[in-house]
């Protein structure tokens, strides 16, 4: 477009204006053959546009849509629902509130869906599941006034903060999973509190994610800029061979590279026993460090699985760098050092910028590895939503972790772009 | 013409011949968990079955997803007759209205003339479900490791000054919270009333710190015969079938300590509206008699539901290792018991995981 800017006569002041051969003037002639070769482009990459929103995008906006939004309980309880839209949380609703409730549980028994109910309201109260499947069984022989019968059944349903619960989980937006991702809940006054000390978890795993992930990033910096270096100036035949050397493990399968690491870490696998035997740790297998199943493990095993990321996109910035700027420095007279420091180093920025940014947000989001290796204290968010996907069925939480973790790494990136650049990026 | 007719003929002959045997070859789908658990209930249920009544049986395996079960019942179309389940699945689907009611006076008598209901051990009968066996959470060792005193109760797993080494627990809080309380001095019967309480679950907490430094955590079921095995740990928590086929197969010196041990079970159900039912039903009867439930454990480390069976226990199908003493409901081993209740654990999974993941994360 700006070259067609260039071409374009600003000032049309002369009455014979440039035309084409069929008489158009070429200005709108030029228009309409861009405006066609983008429309063509356009409908080129439409079917890619189309799978990433319909395997991608969409997907993504529906779980994070269900983060503020789990219809189980409007849908399940509209009475219920009604009735507390105007409940003031001062104190326990009234005698209506309960009958509702009876009626909507009475529908829902016929609908065989207490269970689920129970099993909802389970997640932001702990105990609601037998609280609701209790009240549920005996629907039929509950009598007015219901409050009454249902305090009577179970003294749970005294407990303002479980009707602050059924009112969170009951509306059209409601912040109770995101503040349950950040270890807070709703007090029996409705007002946000932490969760007893004993239960506080997430925010500790965000933030081991990310320092685990910083500190992956530095190391595989000072680990993949040396070989990033000799793949750029060492000969050809050398440096293929390098290459290989760096890309086949890229491309072996990810399970088979983290059960080798299994393999040489754990407490008789290669590296101990090998050290035992030259009589550097004991030779009794219980005696001996873990390496493996906690922290450490996850460490090596994803500083080796990153380092890839790091060392392409430095090597293609360095690949461009034209070895007689080096060479002209090192003639007027600035030694090895200097050389490195002013003239090399700040030519392959970009491709620091791109490898850290890569490797520190392809960790933060890292799964199998920590899974399979992380053991007690080596595993990060992405397992803990994996966690409430699979087993505990808490799928409004992981989408509240999953959405804080998106807007993280969107801050990060964001950051990245104020300090770097984007524009600095070099990708090869 | 004459061609036609006789055609006609035999096409008519032919669809009553079908009719007539389909009508005569009953048969009915038996869904379970295959396997070596399958393969066991096919030699202790079904093939004696079919020998005996002729009905046929089509065997299926499930993953344990019970979704199939509800789509059948509401639209009307059971085809699985009889299905193996977990109680917590059982016990949800009959309150969903999804399972047959068994009358525990259907059931057939004891060898020893006792009434289904006396002989069942108790919990193990449900108003939609039998209980065909008993399989246990316990803890083992590898006896080459200890030269003197042997670990024999649950505390002695939690002692780590007297049995040093590596302990294998699997990182759940369920079952783990149970042995620590009980480790700590909790008699088997209490421990849920104790673990109701918040000073209850800070208290197994507490046990569980006593370990933690030496534990060496696990997840899937096969990984803890592999962790004894490799030397990795000198005990471990474990599934009793598990540690019962590592020790015969790869004849490794483990020993399960019974002390403690958390036990469940699995039950027939059948899903409403079958038009089986009769059959099924039959197949049930006859599949959780005395001697069919003693026989299963001829392939099989899991104990039959019923009192009057244990006696039966005979042989491993090897024909020399003698099952009564593997059972988790031997006289000997059943003495501190406890199930596994899974309304706790329903109403309570997501708190205390999260208060374990906290622990463990610290």
């Amino acid at each position: 477009m700006t070259t067609l800017g260039g071409l374009a006569p600003s000032k049309p002041s002369s009455s014979d204006t440039l035309v084409a051969a069929d008489g158009t003037p070429l200005v709108r002639k030029l228009a309409q053959v861009t405006r066609r070769a983008r429309l063509k482009a356009f409908l080129l990459v439409l079917p890619l546009l189309l799978f990433i929103v319909v395997v991608f995008v969409l997907p993504i906006a529906q779980m994070l849509w269900l983060s503020v939004n789990e219809p189980t309980i409007r849908q399940d309880l509209p009475r219920t629902t009604a009735r507390l839209a105007t409940w003031d949380r001062q104190e326990l609703p009234g005698e209506d509130v309960f009958a509702a409730l009876v009626e909507d549980l009475k529908d829902a028994r016929e609908r065989q869906a207490v269970g689920r109910i129970g099993a909802m309201m389970n997640h932001v109260y702990s105990g609601a599941r037998s609280v609701f499947v209790g009240a549920g069984r005996r629907t039929g022989s509950l009598a007015a006034p219901y409050s009454k019968a249902l305090l009577d059944l179970d003294a749970t349903w005294g407990d303002p903060r479980l009707w602050i619960m059924i009112q969170s989980m009951s509306q059209h937006t409601t912040s109770i999973h995101y503040l349950n991702a950040v270890d807070r809940t709703l007090d029996e006054r409705g007002n946000i509190t932490p969760v007893p000390e004993n239960q506080r978890i997430h925010i500790w795993i965000f933030w081991r994610t990310l320092w685990m992930s910083a500190l992956i990033t530095c190391m595989c910096l000072p680990l993949g800029y040396p070989v990033a270096y000799l793949l750029a100036s060492l000969p050809l035949r050398t440096s293929n061979l390098l290459m290989i050397c760096v890309l086949l493990p890229f491309w072996t399968a990810l399970l088979v590279r983290i059960t080798a690491w299994i393999a040489i870490l754990q407490s008789d696998g290669v590296l101990l026993s090998s050290l035992a035997a030259l009589g550097f740790v004991d030779m009794d297998t219980a005696k001996r460090p873990q390496l493996v199943y906690n922290m450490t493990g996850t460490l090596v095993a994803m500083v080796h699985v990153l380092l890839p990321s790091m060392i392409l996109p430095l090597y293609s910035v360095m690949k461009t760098i034209p070895p007689s700027y080096a060479r002209a420095a090192r003639s007027l007279g600035a030694t090895s050092l200097t050389t490195f420091r002013r003239i090399y180093f700040p030519q392959t920025i970009p491709g620091i910028a791109a490898g850290a940014l890569l490797v520190f947000i392809l960790s933060v989001g890292y799964y199998i590895t920590p899974a399979l290796l992380g053991g007690k204290d080596g595993v990060l968010i992405s397992n803990f939503i994996a966690l409430h996907v699979e087993s505990s069925l808490n799928w409004s939480l992981a989408a509240a972790l999953g959405g804080l973790l998106l807007m993280a790494t969107l801050i990060l990136y964001w950051l990245f772009n104020k300090i770097v650049g984007i524009d600095s990026l070099k990708m090869g | 013409m004459k061609q036609w007719k006789l055609l006609g003929a035999t096409a008519v002959a032919a669809v009553l011949a079908v009719s007539y045997a389909s009508a005569q070859q009953k048969s009915i789908t038996v869904v379970s968990w295959g396997g070596a658990y399958t393969k066991s209930q096919v030699e202790a249920y079904h093939k004696p079955f079919i020998a005996k009544t002729g009905i046929q049986i089509k065997s299926e395996d499930y993953d344990g997803n019970v979704a199939p079960i509800k789509a059948q019942v509401q639209t009307n179309k059971v085809t699985w007759d009889v299905v193996d389940v977990e109680l917590a699945d059982a016990m949800r689907m009959c309150d969903e209205g999804l399972l047959e009611k068994i009358n525990p006076k259907s059931l057939l008598a004891g060898a020893d003339g006792k009434p289904a209901a006396e002989d069942f051990i108790k919990g193990t009968l449900h108003d939609c479900g039998v209980a065909t066996i008993i399989w246990s959470t316990v803890y083992a060792y590898d006896a080459s490791k200890f030269s003197g005193a042997k670990p024999s109760t649950m505390a002695d797993f939690f002692d780590t000054k007297k049995f040093p080494g590596k302990r294998g627990v699997r990182k759940v809080p369920k079952n783990n919270l149970e042995f620590a309380l009980m480790a700590d001095g909790v008699p088997a019967a209490d421990v849920y009333k104790v673990m109701k309480t918040k000073e209850g679950v800070e208290r197994a907490f507490k046990k569980l710190d006593t370990i933690k430094n030496d534990v060496v955590w696990w997840t899937a079921g096969a990984q803890p015969p592999q962790l004894l095995g490799d030397g990795q740990v000198v005990m471990t928590t474990a599934y009793n079938g598990r540690i019962f086929d590592a020790a015969l197969k790869d004849n490794k010196p483990f020993t399960i300590v019974w002390d403690g041990q958390i036990w469940d079970i699995d039950l027939w159900v059948l899903p409403k509206g079958s038009s089986n039912k009769d059959a099924a039903m039959e197949f049930l009867k006859f599949s959780t008699s005395t001697q069919a439930l003693a026989d299963q454990a001829k392939w099989i480390a899991y104990a039959p539901a019923r009192t009057s069976s244990i006696p039966l226990v005979a042989k491993y199908n090897d024909g020399k290792t003698d099952m009564a003493p593997h059972m988790p409901t031997a006289p000997a081993n059943f003495k501190n018991a406890v199930q596994n209740d899974f309304v706790f654990w329903a109403d309570k999974q997501d708190e205390l995981t999260k208060q374990f993941n906290a622990w463990l994360a610290k």
